[in-house]
C-alpha cells in the first residue's frame, strides 16, 4: 500500500530531498512544477559551449588517416599489413592503443568532459525543485537516445538533452522531434552526417567523379538515422512503414550534417537544431513516404516529413504507450494509453497537455507500486534523500557505471529499456546494496525513521519500520532505508 | 583478495544458517548440476556482419560488392575454397584447424524485417512473433533438461549485470558481473536479508545474488571490458562439475553502419580473445563443452555510402566445442549475384538459425532433436540440424 503523497513524490518524481517539506496537496505539487520548471538552470546555462569540438576531432582523425595512407604508399605497405597492425597494435583492453598521442589525449579529454556532463545533469536532478519535470526530461532524452561512443560525440550528448529536450519538454512533440533527431549529436551517433545523395551535385561534380574513379572511400546513402526515426522515435516498429519508406527518408535527409567539418566549409547553412545543411550533397527530387509526396525544397523536405511523422496516428499510439509504461507500469493500462493517444491526436502532440493527462489519470495513482526503479532513478532518489548535493562528477559517473546506467551511454539507439526484467537482476540488486552502504557512510545517520516517514508518507511498511529501528547504527539504518522495498519500487 | 573470498563464503554460510532458523529463503537458484555438459551461448548484439566474419572470397560476385575489403584477408586463414576467416579470429582459426570449430553461413532466424530490437527479441525468446513470449529459449532448455533427466536443474548463469531475455523464465537462473565497488559489510548484508524476508521478489533476487557471489568468490575483475579476462571468468564459473552448466554472455558494438573495417576488426579481436581464453580456461572440461555464437541478423551484402553496412538478413553463426565435427563451413550458399540477393540487397538466408541452435544443443545435451526444436523454437517447420557434434 502506498499513499497519494508518496506517489506524487516517488512515482512521478525523484523522491523527497532532505530538508524539503512534504507536499500537502499532491496534485497541486505536481501542477506547480509545470509552471516552476526552469529549462536552463544556472549550471546548464553557464556550461561551456563545446559544439566545435567534434569537428576538430573529426579533422584530426582525417589527418591521421591521410598520414597513414601516404605512409602506406611510401613504404609499399598494403592494406593487409595495415589490418595486421590494427590488430597486433591494439590490445583488446585498450581501444585507444595504437593511436597517435594527439588523438589519444583528445579522446581522453572527451571522456573527462562526458563525466563532467553526467555529474552536472545528475546534480541538477538532485537539487531540483521540479523533480517530476526532470523525470520527463530524462524520459524523452531516453526516447531520443544518443550514446557517446563515436569520437566527438562525448561533447555533444549532454547538449542534445539540454538544447533539444529541456526547452521542449512541455512544448510540442514535433518541435522536440525535429530538434532531437536533427541535433548534431544524433546526426553523428546514427551516421547521418556522412550520408550523401548518390545523384547529388557533389557526386556529379569533378571532385565526386574523381573520388569514385580512384576507388577511394565509397560515398553515398546511409539509412541508419532514417530507420531509427521511424522505428524508435515516431511510428514504432509496426507503425506501417516499409523498407522503401526508410530509404526515401534517408534520401530526404541527405545534406543534414554537422558544422565545423573542413570539407563542408562555406557550403554549410546553419540550422536551428545546431546542424548544418549542405545542399550540394542533398539527393535531388521529390520523395514519397507512406503514399504522401514531398517536393524537393532542400532542408525543408525532411522537416515537413518529420512534421507528418509526428502527427501520424501510429506515433500517437507509440508515444502514449511508452509514457503510460513509464508512469503506470510495465503492462500499461489500456484505458490510459487510449486517453493519452486521443489527447495526442487532438492537441497535435502537445506535451504539456499529455503531462496534465498523466497527473489527472487514476491509473497513475494506483495504490500498489507499479514499477521497479531503474538504477539512475534509484541513485538520484538516494542522493536526494541523503542530502548529498554537488557530488564530485567522477564519483557520480563511477557509481552509475557500477549500477549499470550511465546517461547518454545506452547500449543501443532504443535507449535504456523501461521494463522491470531488464533491471531487477540478482547482480544488479547486489550492486545497489554495496553502493547504499557507501552512500550512507557520507550521509547523516540521525532521525532515520522520521526521514523514512517523510520520504514515504503513509507508505512505510511495518516490516521496514521494524528493521530500520533495529539497525545497529543510524548509518546502517539509513543504508537499509536506501535498499528497502519502498525505495526499490515506486 | 583473500578477505573478499572469506567474506563472500562466510556470508553465504551465514545466510544459509538464517534460513535453517526458519527465515523464508527463496528456493535455491542452483542445485547440484546433473551432468557435466557445459553450454555457453554468446549473443552478438547489433547484427554482426557474417560476410566479414567468414568472407566468401571464392564467390565471383564478391568483388563487385566488396572488392575493397579483399585485401584485408590477404594471408588470412582460408576455411575452404569459398570462405576465408577474418584475420582477427586467430584462436577461432586454430580451433577450426583442430576440428573444434565450425561456421554456419547464410543462416537467419525466421525474422525478415530489419529492427535490431525485434530481431534480438526473436533470437532470445525463440518465438515467431516479436514480444509474443516473455521467456527465453535458454531458460526453457534449463527446464527441459530437468524434465528429461529428472535430475536437479543445471546451474544457469548470465555473465552480465542482469538476466538477458534468453535466460528469463520460470527455471532458476542468475546473473553475475564483476564490480569495482567495495563489497558491503557482512553485518549490513545479513540485515538486508532480514529486511527482504517478506518480499518474495527481493528475497529471491537477494538469495540468488548471494549464491552467485559465493561462486565467483575468487574473481578480481572490476568489469567485463577486458575480453580475455571475461573469457577466463566464464571458464572459472563453468569448468567445475558444480559450476554453471548453461551460461550466456553478450558482446555489443556490431552495428557497423560506417567505417566498418576497423570497428569490425576490433570487435572480432575481442570476441576471439574471449573465446581463446575461455577454451583454454575450460581445461579438461572443454571435451564436454559447446559454445554457440549468434547474432540477430546479417548486414547488407554491399557497402553503403559511408564504408559500412546497413541492416540485412542472413549472417553467420559460429559453433565451437570439444567434440564437434568441426573444421568445416556448413552452408547452402545462395550466391552473390544481384538476382541471388534477398531483396537485391542482403545475403539470402538458406539455413534456419533456429534449426542450428536446436540441433547443436540437442546433440550436445543428448536431447531428442525434434522435441528440442519444438520446445525451444515452437511453431516452425523443418528439422533440427544434425551432425554438428560427434556426441
Amino acid at each position: 500500500m502506498t499513499s497519494r503523497t508518496s506517489i506524487a513524490l516517488n512515482r512521478f518524481g525523484y523522491g523527497l530531498a532532505l530538508g524539503d517539506n512534504v507536499p500537502s496537496d499532491p496534485v497541486r505539487y505536481l501542477r506547480g512544477q509545470m509552471d516552476a520548471f526552469d529549462p536552463a538552470p544556472l549550471a546548464i546555462r553557464t556550461r561551456e559551449d563545446m559544439s566545435a569540438k567534434p569537428g576538430e576531432i573529426l579533422e584530426l582523425i582525417r589527418t591521421f588517416r591521410r598520414q597513414r595512407q601516404s605512409r602506406m604508399a611510401e613504404t609499399g605497405e598494403d592494406r593487409s599489413t595495415a589490418m595486421r597492425a590494427i590488430m597486433e597494435g591494439s590490445g583488446a583492453n585498450d581501444p585507444l592503443a595504437g593511436l597517435p598521442p594527439e588523438l589519444r589525449s583528445s579522446y581522453m579529454r572527451a571522456g573527462r568532459w562526458l563525466r563532467r556532463d553526467v555529474g552536472l545533469r545528475t546534480n541538477v536532478a538532485i537539487a531540483s525543485e521540479t523533480p517530476f519535470i526532470e523525470r520527463l526530461v530524462h524520459f524523452w532524452s531516453n526516447h531520443f537516445s544518443v550514446s557517446a561512443q563515436k569520437p566527438g560525440t562525448h561533447y555533444l550528448v549532454a547538449g542534445h538533452e539540454f538544447d533539444a529536450i529541456r526547452p521542449n519538454v512541455l512544448g510540442t512533440f514535433s518541435d522536440m522531434l525535429k530538434a532531437a533527431v536533427l541535433h548534431p549529436a544524433m546526426l553523428m551517433y546514427l551516421d547521418q552526417f556522412g550520408s550523401i545523395g548518390p545523384n547529388s551535385r557533389f557526386m556529379q561534380s569533378r571532385q565526386g567523379m574523381r573520388r569514385r574513379r580512384n576507388g577511394g572511400v565509397p560515398r553515398g546513402l546511409n539509412e541508419n538515422l532514417a530507420r531509427e526515426i521511424m522505428e524508435l522515435h515516431t511510428l514504432g516498429v509496426d507503425g506501417g512503414y516499409s523498407q522503401v519508406d526508410v530509404t526515401e527518408l534517408a534520401r530526404a535527409l541527405t545534406g543534414w550534417t554537422i558544422q565545423g567539418l573542413r570539407r563542408v566549409g562555406r557550403f554549410g547553412e546553419p540550422q536551428a537544431s545546431g546542424a548544418a545543411f549542405v545542399s550540394i550533397v542533398h539527393e535531388p527530387g521529390a520523395r514519397t513516404i507512406m503514399g504522401r509526396r514531398y517536393e524537393d525544397d532542400g532542408a525543408r523536405q525532411a522537416l515537413v516529413m518529420l512534421d507528418d511523422l509526428a502527427a501520424h496516428p501510429s506515433t500517437a499510439r507509440f508515444v502514449a504507450t511508452k509514457l503510460a509504461r513509464h508512469f503506470a507500469g510495465d503492462v500499461p493500462p489500456k484505458s490510459l494509453v487510449a486517453r493519452l493517444e486521443q489527447n495526442f491526436l487532438e492537441t497535435d502532440g502537445d506535451l504539456a497537455s499529455l503531462t496534465h493527462i498523466l497527473i489527472d489519470s487514476p491509473e497513475v495513482w494506483a495504490n500498489e507500486p507499479v514499477k521497479f526503479r531503474q538504477p539512475y532513478e534509484w541513485l538520484v532518489a538516494s542522493l536526494r534523500l541523503a542530502g548529498i548535493d554537488a557530488l564530485d562528477e567522477n564519483r557520480i559517473a563511477g557509481a552509475l557505471d557500477a549500477i549499470g546506467q550511465v546517461p547518454w551511454r545506452a547500449p543501443s539507439p532504443a535507449g535504456y529499456d523501461d521494463k522491470e526484467a531488464s533491471w531487477a537482476g540478482p547482480d544488479a540488486l547486489f550492486r545497489r546494496v554495496e553502493l547504499a552502504e557507501r552512500i550512507a557512510r557520507g550521509a547523516r545517520g540521525d532521525d532515520v525513521l522520521a526521514r523514512a516517514d517523510a520520504a514515504f508518507p503513509g507508505a512505510l511498511s511495518d516490516h521496514t519500520r521494524t528493521w530500520l529501528s533495529r539497525a545497529e547504527s543510524g548509518r546502517q539504518g539509513f543504508a537499509l532505508l536506501l535498499v528497502a522495498p519502498e525505495m526499490m519500487r515506486r | 583478495m583473500m578477505d573478499f573470498t572469506t567474506n563472500r563464503r562466510s556470508l553465504l554460510a551465514s545466510s544459509l544458517a538464517l534460513g535453517a532458523a526458519g527465515i523464508a529463503l527463496p528456493r535455491m537458484a542452483f542445485a547440484q548440476s546433473a551432468g557435466t555438459r557445459k553450454f555457453l551461448f554468446i549473443l552478438l548484439r547489433g547484427a554482426a556482419d557474417g560476410m566479414a566474419m567468414a568472407a566468401p572470397l571464392g564467390d565471383p560476385g564478391y568483388d563487385a560488392l566488396r572488392g575493397s575489403a579483399r585485401a584485408d584477408y590477404e594471408g588470412a586463414r582460408s576455411l575452404d575454397a569459398m570462405f576465408t576467416l577474418h584475420p582477427a579470429f586467430e584462436n577461432v582459426g586454430a580451433a577450426y584447424s583442430e576440428g573444434d570449430a565450425l561456421i554456419v553461413h547464410a543462416a537467419a532466424t525466421s525474422y525478415r524485417e530489419r529492427s535490431h530490437f525485434d530481431g534480438q527479441n526473436l533470437l532470445e525468446t525463440g518465438a515467431v512473433k516479436p514480444s509474443s513470449t516473455s521467456d527465453g529459449w535458454l531458460n526453457r532448455l534449463t527446464a527441459m533438461l530437468t524434465e528429461e533427466s529428472g535430475a536437479p536443474p543445471p546451474r544457469a548463469l548470465a555473465i552480465a549485470p542482469t538476466l538477458p531475455l534468453a535466460m528469463r523464465g520460470s527455471a532458476p537462473a542468475s546473473s553475475y558481473a564483476p564490480s569495482a565497488l567495495p563489497q558491503a559489510s557482512d553485518a549490513f548484508m545479513e540485515r538486508v536479508g532480514l529486511l527482504y524476508q517478506d518480499d518474495a521478489q527481493l528475497a529471491g533476487l537477494w538469495g540468488q545474488a548471494l549464491e552467485t557471489q559465493a561462486m565467483a568468490a575468487g574473481d578480481t575483475l572490476r568489469n567485463l571490458r577486458d575480453a580475455r579476462a571475461a573469457g577466463e571468468l566464464a571458464a572459472s564459473l563453468m569448468r567445475e562439475d558444480e559450476g554453471a552448466g548453461i551460461a550466456m554472455m553478450e558482446l555489443g558494438g556490431w552495428d557497423t553502419h560506417a567505417n566498418q573495417r576497423g570497428a569490425f576488426a576490433r570487435n572480432a579481436r575481442a570476441l576471439d580473445a574471449l573465446i581463446g581464453a575461455y577454451r583454454s580456461g575450460m581445461g579438461s572440461s572443454w571435451r564436454d563443452t559447446m559454445v554457440v555464437v549468434a547474432t540477430e541478423f546479417g548486414r547488407t551484402a554491399r557497402y553503403n555510402g559511408t564504408s559500412g553496412t546497413d541492416h540485412g538478413t542472413a549472417g553467420a553463426a559460429l559453433v565451437l566445442g570439444g567434440e564437434l565435427r568441426g573444421g568445416r563451413v556448413i552452408a547452402d550458399w545462395p550466391g552473390l549475384r544481384e538476382a541471388d540477393l534477398y531483396q537485391a540487397r542482403d545475403l539470402k538466408p538458406t539455413i534456419a538459425l533456429e534449426n542450428v541452435l536446436a540441433g547443436s544443443v540437442a546433440e550436445h545435451m543428448r536431447l531428442d532433436p525434434s522435441r528440442t526444436l519444438a520446445h525451444l523454437f515452437p511453431g516452425r517447420g523443418g528439422a533440427a540440424m544434425s551432425g554438428i557434434s560427434r556426441g
